[in-house]
């Protein structure tokens, strides 16, 4: 609000007008017809391809099981429903000997230590980049973006070659004298190093981009008025980088707890797993009806969050006009 | 003896009176934390060139550096990139699952975006609202969606599995590019040129043609690079959509033979292979746009940031 433009102001108010009148020599519904075939078939797509989908998950969730074909199949008449893949979920979940219970808390907890680590590392650096880097801002963007560009496959084969058993870190380990560990053996430290190396490039974007925004003279301000830096840094600088922390957070979260790929490849261990290895270890077999539910459980448990961001995308385009 | 003392006390005093007024400059230069920045970006950089290196290692070894060779771009004749028909028609098939859903997904994303801009409903920004969330939907939720939809679903079943699924997949999940990018280039661009435009007697679609699309140009343009390198770059929706060899592209063979334990320095090539690719891609999106935001106050800064969708 207190950052509108002013000439944004002083063309509200004649902008109205000036349409009616452009617009009177035609027939109004004509008009709307045009924007309507512009987005009609973008909203077709999204309808058949991302709406009607969901509701083959949950008729594949609420489906019954072919005992022939051992195959499950998709129950479209929601009278017909049957709750049994709902209730083996939950009995996974939350029963006794819960297995899935387990794993749902090792991947909230996994994607917490490395979401939090994240956000410990990128956000030092992208203030650094967006506040001090002056001239150099250049070249420090282009290598602060440049992870942005390398796939993640090959980011991760990185790593599985630097911690091979005789691989350089263990090299330069042993060499100061701390032994040589197994990374690869399955550890809960080099999955949550990897979802860290992973997804920190799209959360450091956005931090860069949120704090690059800030008014300097916000800052400055805050120093002439007394402040010291850390009393600067804490009343002003974070207070105004909340947005892209949180968005920050959301946008590494949310690709991370349907992460299944990460573990696979750097451990591979059972006891390393997530909930994606559930999920996507169920797809194409007898089960596949409780791999659907569980998929709707984390869609409906991270529908808010889903839904705050989008909200908070809208008012700032709404902010920007 | 007794001089050397001197000089001591003079530096350590001169040391001691000009530390704190280091300290005391409010606008000193923070060593500490651009340190750390070059930590961070070792970090994120090193282990990138250490695999692009062991691409051109002379043994099998991922691990140990052994001396250089193009073996394993094309030098075996079992093994490399090139002779291994698996590794040559992924580096294609990536090429074409970009290609394709670049093409579709662009035109269907900038003209909802015109659309659902101005036409204004509950209809229109409820699908606004839809496009947005398939934005932050995990991947794999969504994966797992399409993998029923065309394994299960009457009517869409019939595609399959295969390029065709994957291609779709692709275009849904990246539609929304093209359609953020060209409502906010929208919102910054303002209503005065359409109304100038339609005052002036072009209809709409003139004004859509002569006006805006030229507007937009750089938008929708930074939009086609995205959705291009994210299509290299995706794995989980073609992981679950390939069915085959000749639908497999390079991310997912990186993954599939590394977990297998099959891992080798032909693998690094390929990886080197998609990260040149990306690399031309983010050269050719940053040249394209400085040249089309010519005279426009755009700085190299703005167009690194633009091909990036952080604006």
């Amino acid at each position: 609000m207190a950052h509108l433009p002013p000439e944004s102001l002083e063309r509200a108010p004649g902008a109205e007008p000036a349409a009616r009148v452009s617009g009177a020599g035609r027939p109004a519904q004509q008009s709307k017809l045009f924007w309507v075939l512009l987005a009609a078939p973008g909203m077709i797509w999204l309808a058949v391809l991302f709406i009607i989908p969901f509701y083959a998950v949950l008729a594949i969730g609420e489906g019954k099981l072919n005992r022939q074909t051992e195959s499950p199949v998709a129950v479209y008449n929601p009278f017909t429903w049957s709750s049994a893949n709902l209730s083996n979920v939950w009995h996974d979940l939350f029963g006794s000997g819960a297995f899935a219970g387990a794993i749902a808390w090792r991947t909230i907890w996994y994607v917490a230590a490395a979401a939090l680590l994240s956000l410990l590392i990128a956000y030092p650096a992208a203030y650094f980049v967006a506040r001090f880097a002056g001239r150099r801002k250049g070249i420090f963007l282009v290598l602060l973006i440049a992870p942005f560009w390398i796939s993640y496959m090959m980011r991760m084969l990185a790593w599985i070659d630097l911690l091979q058993s005789d691989g350089y870190v263990n090299k330069v380990l042993s060499f100061i004298g701390l032994g040589s560990p197994n990374w690869l053996g399955g550890h809960s430290y080099t999955v949550i190093l990897g979802l860290v190396y992973g997804y920190i490039p799209y959360l450091i974007l956005v931090l860069y981009a949120g704090l690059d925004r800030i008014d300097p003279s916000l800052i400055e301000a805050g120093r002439d008025l007394g402040l010291s830096r850390a009393r600067t840094f804490w009343r002003v600088t974070l207070r105004l980088s909340r947005q892209p922390i949180l968005t920050g957070m959301l946008i590494t979260v949310l690709p991370m707890l349907g992460d299944y790929y990460t573990n696979q490849l750097l451990s591979g261990a059972r006891d390393t797993s997530m909930i994606g290895n559930l999920i996507q270890g169920q797809l194409a077999t007898p089960s596949a009806g409780q791999g659907a539910i569980l998929s709707l459980i984390v869609l409906l448990v991270l529908i808010l969050p889903m839904i705050y961001y989008v909200v908070q995308t809208n008012r700032a385009s709404q902010a920007a006009s | 003896m007794s001089s050397t003392a001197v000089t001591e006390t003079v530096t350590t005093r001169t040391a001691a009176r000009s530390a704190p007024r280091f300290f005391r400059n409010p606008w000193r230069h923070p060593w500490l934390l651009e340190g750390f920045t070059w930590l961070y970006l070792i970090w994120s950089l090193a282990p990138i060139a250490l695999a692009v290196l062991f691409s051109f290692n002379k043994g099998r070894s991922q691990a140990t550096y052994q001396g250089l060779t193009w073996r394993w771009y094309w030098g075996d004749k079992v093994n490399s990139i090139w002779h291994n028909p698996a590794l040559h028609s992924a580096m294609f098939e990536t090429l074409r699952l970009s290609a394709y859903t670049t093409l579709i997904a662009v035109p269907i994303g900038v003209a909802f975006a015109l659309g659902i801009n101005r036409w204004r409903g509950f209809l229109p920004s409820s699908f606004n609202f839809i496009m947005i969330l398939s934005f932050v939907v995990p991947e794999l939720i969504f994966g797992v969606a399409m993998f029923f939809v065309f394994t299960k679903m009457p009517g869409l079943d019939t595609i399959g599995l295969g390029n065709w699924a994957e291609v779709l997949g692709l275009v849904t999940w990246n539609v929304s590019w093209p359609a953020i990018l060209v409502q906010a280039r929208l919102v910054t661009i303002g209503k005065q040129y359409e109304e100038a435009a339609a005052d002036l007697g072009c209809t709409q679609f003139q004004t859509m043609r002569r006006v805006m699309l030229p507007l937009l140009t750089p938008a929708i343009f930074a939009s086609a690079i995205l959705v291009f390198s994210g299509v290299i770059d995706d794995f989980v929706i073609v992981d679950l959509l390939s069915s085959n060899a000749t639908n497999t592209p390079m991310s997912v063979i990186i993954y599939s033979t590394q977990h297998g334990g099959n891992g080798g320095p032909a693998l690094n090539a390929l990886a080197t292979v998609m990260l040149l690719m990306s690399f031309v891609v983010a050269g050719l999106g940053y040249v394209g746009y400085r040249l089309m935001t010519r005279g426009q106050r755009v700085d190299g800064q703005q167009a690194l940031t633009a091909i990036t969708g952080t604006e």
